[in-house]
């Protein structure tokens, strides 16, 4: 089992606020992802769960346990590390070895030389080497047992650093940007990896990063937190195309999520950009915002459908898609617009830009959605 | 070009090199006597190692040794007399004890506290490093008169313990660990919190072996200090000779008659300072490594 709610957790370094009223319900073996950008408190409130950080007031609550007042290591939690945190001096070996030995071990069987005279430790010794080797074998880094961390490659230590975190067991995992001191290449490659980690050991696993590529690749659900706050819980593809807020719709999404101004009328319908929106919309607000992603809005020549014109500054080529950066000519915004390599605009041609009706959103000029 | 330029290094050589020489000719002059005559090392004559012939050493005699004894070439009368005269084995296995177990106990002292004021919060932590940073300017001649007077209110002197316990506690020890500890991620001790380790197991299984380099250098200093101090053993050892360290065991030689014999004296400084010198030869890179790396002295 490893089900993990936060009740009402705030947290405040001096007098920074960093997490303010957070609950969050973590259900049993699902993918949680925390995303947000640097700063917003998610490392924080990872530690928090982990037990290494203590929240100034609201519950951790684990399997129906509340722990706010257990130590790290009784949580029954395993954590991953971004700089991998491997003991330098040791093999990964023992690496593996240290944590189940300070769970298994007593007191005297710990100590060097007398504790190899305690009857009871050979046996324990036998299921640390079992499991120290199971999980070597699940990770592929069984031929690296014995070499110091400082021997390895960076995905070599990233696996090391997995399997110390696995030898336990643990009803969770929890993992702080693990991937972000990988090359590119390898971080994607990594990425499919732990997707199949998951798979296999069904356990609870809690991932907080920065970048909104690995939470939409690889997580059950995504929390989304800015500022400290939680802004939405909800499964990839929701979060993406349905986002609550203004500020989730421009943090998801690469590259941002562009914005129009807009005029609602009494009927609720909505005009941008000389654009009458299809559908009407249920709000007393006379301004509002439209957002509409880079792959809604079309180039074409097509002079039935309602387009705005405007001019191309800026192109960029990312092979299977291009993106191009343009100028509006009513106004001084600047978009981004998704554009087929079949056909390349070169820079300060102007264009007819149409949007997708069913996919623009509104949202309120405060940010909050309008649906 | 290329001439201008080699004209240019050189004088840095020479200043160099004329800097060195200043250094090393004492300890040139040291090695010389110890191995030279009595007449050789008033008369400057002999080079490095002299004639080496085969003498009497009057002296030698004098202490009450047959003449047939005291017959031999200069180098082995002089070490040999030196042994005889003090018992120098004594004096470095005091040394070895004492500097050994001033090193070890600053280092249980100070790893905690280093890693308490480098990576545990708590109120007045900047407070207490400010203070330790205090103890930094305090020299040593200032507070000798009422060390020594707790020493004697405790019946210390002339004691192993009047020689270790004021150097137990090393505030520069705390100071370089601290500064070498802020430099050990905080994911690390976070890391081996989550496998289960309490404080004190960090301090002594995560943080003592990845501090080994810093270790190794504050070592040096404190083993280089102390086996070469004069001035703290001269006062708290009044008048035990089997207390005496090396450097009170050098003083054996100076006063009485045969004050002007130099030979065995310089073959006793001789030996006391060959395991310095092989311990910095051994660990010579560490040393420079230590000094570059706090930036001290």
């Amino acid at each position: 089992m490893g089900t993990i709610s936060l009740k009402n957790i705030n947290k405040s370094f001096g007098s920074t606020e960093v997490l303010k009223q957070l609950s969050l319900d973590i259900q049993d073996g699902e993918f949680l992802t925390l995303v947000g950008p640097s700063g917003c408190g998610k490392s924080t409130l990872l530690k928090i769960i982990a037990g290494l950080e203590q929240q100034n007031s609201g519950d951790v609550i684990i399997d129906d346990k509340n722990v706010n007042s257990t130590r790290a290591s009784k949580r029954d939690l395993a954590m991953v590390f971004q700089s991998y945190a491997l003991y330098p001096h040791l093999t990964v070996r023992k690496n593996l070895e240290t944590p189940l030995k300070l769970r298994d071990y007593s007191f005297v069987e710990r100590l060097p030389l007398v504790g190899n005279f305690v009857p009871s430790r050979k046996e324990k010794k036998k299921s640390i080497d079992d499991l120290v080797f199971k999980t070597s074998e699940t990770l592929k880094i069984t031929e690296l047992l014995d070499r110091k961390p400082g021997q390895l490659s960076g995905g070599q230590r990233q696996r090391a650093a997995l399997g110390r975190a696995m030898v336990r067991e643990p009803v969770a995992f929890l993992m702080d940007e693990p991937l972000s001191n990988l090359d590119a290449a390898l971080r994607v490659h990594m990425r499919s990896e732990l997707s199949e980690l998951h798979n296999s050991l069904k356990t609870t696993f809690i991932y907080v990063t920065h970048d909104q590529a690995e939470a939409l690749t690889m997580s059950t659900r995504m929390a989304v937190m800015i500022d400290g706050e939680l802004l939405q819980l909800d499964t990839p593809s929701e979060v993406y195309n349905n986002p609550s807020s203004l500020r989730v719709a421009e943090f998801v999404g690469s590259p941002k999520i562009n914005t129009f101004a807009a005029q609602i009328s009494s009927d609720g319908s909505v005009e941008f950009m000389g654009i009458k929106l299809e559908r009407k919309f249920n709000t007393n607000s006379q301004k509002a915002l439209v957002a509409v992603r880079p792959e809604h809005l079309e180039i074409t020549k097509d002079s039935n459908k309602p387009a705005f014109e405007a001019t191309v500054s800026y192109r960029e080529n990312l092979g299977s898609d291009i993106f191009y950066h343009v100028q509006v000519d009513q106004s001084d915004s600047k978009i981004i617009v998704r554009g087929s390599p079949a056909r390349l605009i070169s820079n300060g041609e102007t264009v007819r830009i149409s949007p997708s009706h069913a996919e623009a959103m509104l949202f309120e000029t405060s940010g909050e959605r309008i649906r | 070009m290329l001439a201008r330029h080699y004209i240019g290094e050189s004088w840095k050589h020479g200043l160099l090199i004329i800097g060195a020489l200043i250094v090393l000719i004492p300890f040139y002059m040291m090695v010389s006597m110890s191995l030279k005559s009595q007449q050789e090392i008033q008369s400057i004559s002999g080079g490095l190692v002299g004639a080496q012939e085969i003498q009497t050493f009057p002296v030698c005699t004098k202490h009450g040794y047959t003449e047939e004894v005291c017959t031999m070439r200069p180098y082995k009368y002089n070490f040999w007399f030196a042994f005889k005269k003090a018992p120098i084995p004594r004096y470095l296995m005091n040394g070895l004890i004492v500097t050994v177990s001033i090193f070890l106990i600053q280092v249980l002292i100070a790893l905690p506290c280093s890693y308490a004021l480098a990576k545990l919060r708590f109120k007045g932590r900047e407070f207490v490093f400010s203070m330790v940073l205090f103890c930094l300017l305090i020299p040593v001649h200032a507070i000798a008169l009422p060390l020594y007077v707790m020493l004697a209110k405790a019946g210390l002197v002339d004691t192993y313990a009047a020689l270790i316990i004021p150097w137990t506690i090393s505030v520069f020890g705390i100071f370089l660990m601290r500064q070498f500890f802020m430099t050990v991620p905080d994911e690390l001790i976070d890391a081996a919190r989550m496998d289960g380790m309490g404080e004190y197991s960090i301090v002594w299984k995560v943080m003592l072996p990845v501090a080994i380099p810093a270790l190794l250098a504050f070592a040096i200093f404190s083993v280089v200090a102390h086996w070469n101090d004069y001035f703290w053993p001269r006062i708290v050892i009044t008048g035990n000779r089997d207390l005496f360290t090396p450097p009170l065991g050098i003083r054996e030689f100076r006063g009485g008659i045969d004050s002007d014999e130099f030979g065995p004296m310089m073959a006793s400084i001789v030996t006391v300072t060959i395991p310095l010198i092989v311990a910095f030869i051994v660990a010579q890179k560490r040393f420079v490594e230590g000094i570059t790396m706090t930036g001290m002295k």
